[in-house]
Order: C-alpha cells, then sequence, then structure tokens
C-alpha cells in the first residue's frame, strides 16, 4: 500500500512539473462551450475561434477547450479547473456562465476572464459581444428591398434583449426601404432543435412570407426556405451550403480576431478588464457575401454595410417611436447601448406582443 | 437459435463481492485500449480519469457536490423500486421541489431571519413530494401507469419553471434575463468545511441514505416494501395494501428528489434559472440500480458516477478530447458494472429449440 502511495505521489509530482514548465513558455488559453464543438453554430464558430488563434500565435499560445458543459451548477466546476489547470486566460463563451465566472475570478485574481454576452464585471471578469444587430439592420434593407409580399418570417429563440435588439434593428432597417414593410414572429423557444425550426419555418411559409431570418442557429429553415422557393438569411455561420439558390447573406460570427487582440493583451501584459461590443468595423461578425437577389439590392447591402463599417450610420438612430406610440429616440438621436442591451419593448411597426 | 439468460443456482458470493472490482478492471482495459487507438497515452487518461480527481481537495468537494443530488434522489428511489412502483419523474420531483423552495427567498428577499433556510428545505420537500403525489393519486385510484404519468410531468415542471423564471419572478435588475433574484446570504446552504464548497447538502444526502438503510434492513415497514415488491398477493395475505405503499414509496422518493432540488438551488446556484438540473433525476435512476437498490449502495453509486463527470472534465482538459469520447468510457463502465452483476446471478445459454422453430414455421 505504501508502494502504491509512493507511487501515485511521484507520477503526480512529475505530472505537475511537466504542467509547470509547459505552462511558463506558453501562454495557456481556455475555452469554455455550451454546445459540442462541431454545432454548425453558435459554438463552432466560438471553436473556429479558438482554431484562428492557435494558428495565428502558433507557438506563443497553447489552447484547451470543455465543450457541452451545461449553464447550471457543472459551470463553476468546469470554470475552476480550467483557473487552476494553469489557464492565464479563460474565455467562457455563452450567458449562462456569467455568475460561475464571476465567482470563480474571486478566487484566481491572477487568471484572466473574459464572459461572452454577459453584464456583471469585475477587476479580472471583462465582458465582449459582438453588435450582431448591425448584420440584422443590413438584413432588414435587403428583406425590404427583395421582397415582394412585403412581409418578412423571423423565428426567433429566446425574448431576451439580444434577441429583442435583433428584431428592432432588422425591422428599422427594412422601414428604412419600405415604411409599411411587416415582420412576423415566431418563437422558437430554442436556441438550436431542427425539428421546431423547421416547423417554425413551414408556418411562416405557409402565410405567405416570401423571406425568412431566423435567431435560431440550425439550417433547418434555409432548408425549408430552399423547398418552398423562398429566400432566407443564414445565421451564425455561412449557410450557403444549405440554400444555394436560397441564401441572401448570412451573419457570420468571426470571433477569431477578437481572440487574437485579447491574447496578444494578455502576452504583452495590457490586458485589462473592459466591457467590450464590438462591430463590423472590427471583425467580430462579417456578412457572408450577397447572392441570389438583383444587383440593385446587392449594391445597397453594401452601400449600408459601408455606411455602418465607417459609422456613418447607426442602425438606432432616431426618430424612433416604440410600439406603443410612445417616442423612444428623437430625430437625429442615437440610442445608448444600456437601452439597447436591455431592451424590452419593440418598436412601431412591428406586429407582435413580446411574451412574458 | 435463441440467446436465454437463466438464472444460476448458486451464485458465487465471491464474485457477487468482487463485482465491481471486476468491472472497474475490464473498464480499465477497454477504455485503455480506446484511448491508445485514438492515439493518447492510455495511462495518462486513466490517471486524469480516476487519480487525479481523488488527489486534490478541490476535487474532492466538486465530487461531493455532483453527488449529493444524485444519492439524496437515488436513496429515495430505491423505496420505489423495491416496492415495485416506477418513479421515473424524480428530475419533474426535483424541479418542483427547487421552486416551491425557493417561493421565500424570491418572494420575501427583504426577510432576513434564521428561520428562512429550515422553511426552504421543508418547503421543497412538501413541493417534490406533492408533485410525485399527482401520479401516485392516479396510480393508486385510477390504476394508471406511473411510468407514463411522472416522466410526463417532468416536462411540466421544466417549462413551469421556464416560464416562471421568464415571467413572474425574473429579476428586475437582470436587464431581462431569465433568471431569479440572487437569494440573500440567510437562503444559502452553508458549507460545511473551509477547505471547500461542499455545503450541508451532503450531510442531507448521508443521513437520508442511512436513515431509509436502516428502515428498510431493520423495520417492519422496509419488510413489507420487499414482500409487496416482490409479490403483491403475498403482501395482501400479509395485510399490506399496495395502495398505501404506492403512496409512501411515491411520496418518499418526491419528497428526497424535493429536498435535493432545493438543496441543490439554495447551495450551489444561488437563484433560479431555467435549467437548473444537467438531468440528475435520470442519472439518479442508473445511480439506484448501480448502488443494486441498497441506499449505503447507492452512496457508493453517487461517489462513483461523480467520479466519472468530475475525472472526465480532467481528461477532456488534459488530453484535449472531445466530452464524446469521456461519454463513452462512462457509458463503457456502467455496462461492465451491470453485466458483470448480471452475469453473476444468470448464465448465457443458446437454445436450440426445435419446437419453437417449427411452431414459428406453422404460423407463418
Amino acid at each position: 500500500m505504501k508502494k502504491l502511495i509512493f507511487a501515485l505521489a511521484t507520477s503526480a509530482a512529475v505530472l505537475g512539473f511537466t504542467a509547470a514548465t509547459s505552462a511558463q513558455d506558453k501562454t495557456k488559453v481556455c475555452f469554455i462551450y455550451v454546445g459540442p464543438k462541431t454545432d454548425g453554430g453558435y459554438s463552432e464558430a466560438h471553436d473556429h475561434g479558438r482554431q484562428a488563434l492557435e494558428k495565428a500565435l502558433g507557438d506563443k499560445v497553447e489552447t484547451a477547450y470543455l465543450e457541452n458543459v451545461p449553464e447550471g451548477p457543472d459551470a463553476e466546476r468546469a470554470v475552476e479547473r480550467m483557473a487552476r489547470s494553469g489557464c492565464a486566460l479563460v474565455f467562457t463563451t455563452s450567458f449562462g456562465f456569467m455568475d460561475a465566472t464571476i465567482k470563480v475570478a474571486q478566487k484566481f485574481p491572477d487568471v484572466k476572464f473574459e464572459h461572452a454576452t454577459g453584464f456583471k464585471s469585475s477587476e479580472n471578469v471583462g465582458t465582449y459581444n459582438a453588435r450582431f444587430y448591425e448584420g440584422r439592420y443590413i438584413q432588414g434593407v435587403i428583406a425590404a428591398k427583395t421582397s415582394k409580399a412585403g412581409v418578412a418570417g423571423y423565428i426567433a429563440s429566446f425574448p431576451i434583449p439580444e434577441v429583442v435588439m435583433g428584431i428592432n434593428a432588422f425591422m428599422l432597417g427594412a422601414q428604412s426601404v419600405n415604411p409599411d414593410f411587416k415582420v412576423k414572429i415566431v418563437w422558437a423557444n430554442t436556441w438550436a432543435d431542427p425539428g421546431k425550426e423547421a416547423d417554425a419555418a413551414k408556418a411562416l411559409a405557409d402565410q405567405g412570407v416570401d423571406i425568412l431570418t431566423q435567431h435560431t442557429d440550425s439550417t433547418a429553415p434555409m432548408q425549408v426556405a430552399a423547398e418552398r422557393g423562398i429566400k432566407a438569411f443564414g445565421q451564425a455561420s455561412d449557410m450557403i451550403a444549405a440554400g444555394p439558390q436560397t441564401q441572401l447573406t448570412s451573419i457570420v460570427d468571426t470571433w477569431g480576431n477578437y481572440y487574437i487582440k485579447r491574447t496578444e493583451a494578455v502576452i504583452d501584459g495590457t490586458w485589462k478588464s473592459e466591457q467590450i461590443w464590438d462591430g463590423l468595423k472590427d471583425g467580430i461578425l462579417e456578412m457572408a457575401p450577397y447572392t441570389n437577389m438583383p444587383d440593385d439590392a446587392k449594391a445597397l447591402a453594401e452601400e449600408t454595410e459601408a455606411k455602418i463599417r465607417s459609422g456613418e450610420l447607426h442602425p438606432f438612430t432616431g426618430p424612433v417611436k416604440k410600439q406603443d406610440g410612445s417616442d423612444w429616440l428623437a430625430d437625429g438621436e442615437v440610442s445608448d447601448d444600456g437601452t439597447l442591451l436591455g431592451m424590452n419593448f419593440y418598436v412601431a411597426g412591428i406586429d407582435d406582443k413580446l411574451p412574458d | 437459435m435463441r440467446i436465454e439468460l437463466e438464472k444460476r443456482a448458486k451464485p458465487s458470493m465471491l464474485l457477487s463481492i468482487l463485482s465491481p472490482f471486476l468491472a472497474l478492471g475490464l473498464t480499465v482495459i477497454a477504455g485503455g485500449i480506446m484511448f491508445a487507438l485514438l492515439g493518447k497515452s492510455p495511462g495518462m487518461a486513466l490517471y486524469s480519469f480516476f487519480v487525479e480527481p481523488l488527489l486534490d481537495v478541490w476535487s474532492l468537494h466538486e465530487i461531493a457536490i455532483k453527488a449529493t443530488p444524485l444519492i439524496l434522489i437515488g436513496a429515495g428511489l430505491t423505496v420505489c423500486y423495491r416496492s415495485n412502483n416506477w418513479n421515473i419523474g424524480a428530475e419533474g420531483q426535483f424541479i418542483a421541489g427547487a421552486i416551491a423552495g425557493a417561493i421565500v427567498p424570491v418572494l420575501f428577499h427583504d426577510w432576513h431571519s434564521p428561520l428562512v433556510l429550515p422553511l426552504m428545505l421543508v418547503f421543497g420537500m412538501i413541493g417534490g413530494a406533492l408533485y410525485a403525489a399527482i401520479p401516485a393519486f392516479l396510480k393508486a385510484h385510477m390504476n394508471t401507469n406511473e411510468i407514463l404519468t411522472s416522466l410526463m410531468l417532468v416536462y411540466i415542471a421544466q417549462l413551469f419553471l421556464d416560464w416562471l423564471v421568464r415571467g413572474p419572478w425574473r429579476s428586475p435588475d437582470a436587464y431581462n434575463f431569465p433568471v431569479t433574484r440572487d437569494f440573500m446570504p440567510e437562503a444559502v446552504l452553508p458549507e460545511i468545511l473551509a477547505s471547500g464548497r461542499t455545503n450541508l447538502g451532503f450531510v442531507f444526502a448521508l443521513v437520508a441514505a442511512a436513515g431509509l438503510w436502516f428502515m428498510m434492513r431493520y423495520t417492519l415497514k422496509g419488510f413489507e416494501i420487499s414482500v409487496l415488491g416482490q409479490s403483491e398477493r403475498a403482501g395482501r395475505f400479509a395485510g399490506f395494501s399496495s395502495r398505501r405503499m404506492i403512496w409512501f414509496s411515491m411520496l418518499v422518493s418526491g419528497g428526497l428528489a424535493g429536498l435535493a432540488g432545493v438543496s441543490e438551488v439554495s447551495g450551489v446556484i444561488n437563484k433560479l434559472q431555467p435549467i437548473i438540473s444537467p438531468g440528475y433525476g435520470f442519472t439518479a435512476i442508473i445511480v439506484a440500480f448501480l448502488g443494486r437498490l441498497n441506499p449505503l449502495g447507492v452512496i457508493a453509486a453517487g461517489l462513483v458516477l461523480a467520479l466519472t463527470y468530475v475525472g472526465g472534465e480532467a481528461v477532456q482538459l488534459t488530453l484535449n478530447i472531445s466530452d464524446k469520447i469521456t461519454r463513452v468510457f462512462q457509458g463503457l463502465l456502467l455496462f461492465f458494472v451491470l453485466s458483470c452483476d448480471t452475469l453473476i446471478q444468470y448464465r448465457i445459454r443458446l437454445v436450440f429449440s426445435r419446437i419453437g422453430r417449427s411452431s414459428e414455421g406453422g404460423a407463418l
């Protein structure tokens, strides 16, 4: 028995030693995904970011990840394990990891944490998110320009601010082309469930929409749109393969640029906790090629994208009224980020009631 | 040709004691081959899976935390399954208990009193028990199948929780995200040791399992459970009521699942959110059987299963492998444990039956 304990202890010491030396040469960057890294959507986009980071910084970094970590009691253990395993920088990539990240960060003041899409931060916890609404505004412009029916279908996931903000941005983009444009919304109550998403897409197609857009992750709505001969927008990654004759464009999450930037900051010792909300101009999201649309629609989309990139156009610029008719933004007024991040109301023209 | 399992006349006593170790050995061999085929060092993988989590104090705490709901629910389920009542809905009772317990900190968040925690725990148990009372009532008085009703009620509980945290119980200061307020400090289960975050829930789990073991082994109620479970008719002759047993077993297991739920939200999550369980109620079914439907065995089984979760994460991180591999490995472990147990009780017999074949031919 004693021998066994000795053997275990020495092997543990050896392992501990190797871990310590490799951590000194390389900066270890760790990622926690809520889904499998091959989900074809959200988590996969983050994993592409991790691979881009490895490619860009080569020998200077070492990466590790945990996938399929449920947003419940397991999250805290997963984050703590990362902090203990020598990670210098930990990206927790889903909203539900927020409190776990904050709790663990208190125990490990030397480790840097970045939490995606949350609103709590501290000395060593920063937050990051992408201004996806910029892409949704462009989609709204394209929808109003190409739709013959004047109605688009919107498959929404959950009524959280991020999603409501996306619907409003889409509507404002559409109204900038056609003030009478309409959006039909179906709440799928899932982030990724091909069956439910396809049902939602069929229901919308039956109601006569000729453009579909989605805030869910699977390619099912794109496939339904292709079957029905209508157009659709992709989500999170380029879904052109699912609808070569169907996809107008897609909002592509390109987290890699951001991950490289922040890892370099840790290596240089310049990292500090920030609340970062990057947009098209920072390269945290991109638009997939504009396809399957007339030239004038494509030109307008490109022009809108250029204006957003240059800062000439902010999608949430007044005059904008709320759905109930009350004033929200005065003429020329731009919404502050706080209102957008906590958005719980529709803009005028949306014919739907927010579920609560 | 058919394959039949035939009960052995005299299962070997020695082998049934050795069975778990035999299974572990087989898992290690099969798992080692799997890791080697993947090009990973089997020694390193097995070390991170089984040994590393046992060396760090913090991961011992994590194992205890993970095992707490599994043991609490699993121990309750042994009473059900021994008495032939198939409660599959512990997941729903877990959620019902968590919701009922959270009434106090969510609705009376300004009430700072030492009474908060005991009230929550009592509410949690009542909540879980009441939720289990639905399939119990339906089975005892309407003769419905409790497997179906208790399972269906799981989805109702999940959706009800989802509705609560997105609607009436949503925190006013969480930017519309679907969470309730954080519980006040009086509503949080205290940690029991200074060295880590294991909370009082683990003590509840041990006490509950030990208590049920005592009841099953030394009391008339325990005898009643096993008699009714093995033969309802014999139980009736002894004057035991199977209807009362339905109520008793469902309420006990529901109450313990509810206690697990409230302990989890109070001690670990500190609030309600749309997902509070990664399927504890279902995993606990495996735990109950792995523990051979013995409450003390459930403690061991719960700890082993918790170890495989914690170890699974360690392997993922040290070897950079997918979590699917660790799930396969967990599956291997369960497969070997259950098949070793089965093959010690039964033997495989190949049946070459002429009569069977000709009668099948005749039917054609």
